[in-house]
């Protein structure tokens, strides 16, 4: 649980790779930050302790019940529907990598990039606690990327991400992959503004992980089993690990990947090509 | 689930609300959490006290309404009760069960002065 880790109001860094350490406050931005969609029961206030005949004495107040019925998630759910007007209003298809550290997201990413990139055009938003390798790593492939330090954060939110994207400003009709902090619990109740959540397994780390962190699994629309080349060398069964994952799960889509080897790359490409197809058909009918 | 940030979340709540309301200072503040929820009230108290100081909600006390989980099994067309998210339905032993309440992270209502 993150109690323990600690994680309060991130010190958040991006780093765009011209400006580093470039702080996520010091510029202007302008998400809608007005809860008016939110209904306070202001009438339905119940007073406790009414003083005799309503007498009210300078200075001495009186408790009264304010009944409030908001979802503390509410916040983060503004700003990610935010970013997905602003992503949708462009046409950009984003994806939010969620996975355990060391699933090999990033080289995943970077082969995928290698795959798309003639077809797309791809950006990136990289999160981690600290340090800008991964970032490095992406832009090594020539597509722009924007590092994320969350400092003592342990998840990616809508907030964070919504800077990201007005710095990194993706390109029309483009695919934007945000890789969040290695992380198998708290990302899953962050909506980013994302298309789709994309959770990475990879084969070792044992078939029982989508029924020990369902939640992360129920959020996700497709799964990767990454490292796929390993199998010969383990005991892992490629059956039951997927069959734990659709038991929480029944919509979940699953694509058994090597990063390494490239097994599988391709159709996670096809994958990101439909869909994003399909969602700038779908745009383009309603005209939103 | 981040006790922490949504410790942050519930008191930038109350705050709000709070002035919103003319109010000097907050004395409690209720939150329902649902049981299947994946939110620890210890976890939410323990983050609270340490993210209410220096506020008007400074020394309020926090309450925690725990919601029991229910959900809809689409086998037996029954409402039935979870204690454990994705838990297979008590009646019938299938797994096509659809969380129907327990996942709540709300505050509720608060006492102000």
């Amino acid at each position: 649980m993150c109690s323990t880790c600690g994680c309060g109001q991130a010190e958040i860094v991006l780093d765009s790779g011209k400006s580093a350490g470039a702080h996520a406050h010091d510029h202007a931005h302008d998400h809608a930050h007005d809860h008016d969609h939110h209904h306070h029961h202001d009438n339905g206030a119940i007073d406790y302790g009414n003083g005799p005949a309503g007498a009210h004495a300078p200075g001495v107040s009186q408790e009264r019940m304010v009944a409030i019925e908001r979802d503390i998630m509410s916040k983060n759910d503004a700003y990610a529907r935010d970013n997905r007007r602003a992503l949708a209003a462009k046409g950009v298809f984003a994806l939010n990598l969620v996975s355990s550290p060391g699933s090999g997201k990033t080289t995943l990413l970077a082969r995928t990039i290698e795959a798309l990139k003639d077809r797309l055009s791809v950006s990136v938003v990289e999160g981690d606690q600290q340090t800008s390798n991964d970032a490095e790593r992406i832009r090594a492939t020539g597509a722009p990327a924007i590092q994320i330090n969350t400092g003592k954060g342990c998840h990616l939110d809508a907030h964070m991400v919504g800077h990201a994207i007005e710095t990194l400003g993706p390109a029309p009709n483009s695919v934007l992959f945000i890789e969040n902090v290695g992380n198998l619990v708290c990302p899953a109740g962050f909506d980013l503004g994302e298309a789709h959540k994309v959770v990475v397994l990879s084969v070792t780390e044992g078939e029982d992980k989508p029924l020990k962190y369902p939640d992360m699994f129920v959020a996700a629309d497709l799964m990767l089993l990454n490292k796929s080349d390993l199998l010969p060398h383990l005991d892992f069964d490629v059956g039951l690990c997927l069959a734990n994952a659709l038991r929480i799960n029944p919509h979940l889509q699953t694509l058994v990947v090597s990063a390494r080897t490239g097994e599988g790359l391709s159709a996670f490409v096809a994958w990101i090509e439909a869909n994003a197809a399909r969602r700038a058909a779908a745009m383009a009918k309603g005209g939103a | 689930m981040h006790e922490m940030s949504l410790t942050e979340s519930i008191v930038e709540i109350a705050v709000e609300t709070a002035r919103k309301e003319g109010a000097e200072r907050v004395t409690r503040v209720v939150v329902d959490v649902g049981q299947l929820s994946h939110v620890e009230p210890e976890a939410l108290e323990f983050c609270f006290a340490a993210v209410a100081r220096g506020t008007i909600v400074e020394g309020a006390r926090l309450e925690v309404a725990r919601v029991p989980g229910a959900g809809f099994c689409s086998d037996c067309g029954k409402t039935v009760a979870i204690a454990e998210r994705f838990s297979p339905c008590p009646e019938c032993g299938g797994f096509r069960v659809q969380m129907t309440a327990g996942d709540e992270l709300k505050v509720r209502e608060m006492e102000i002065a």
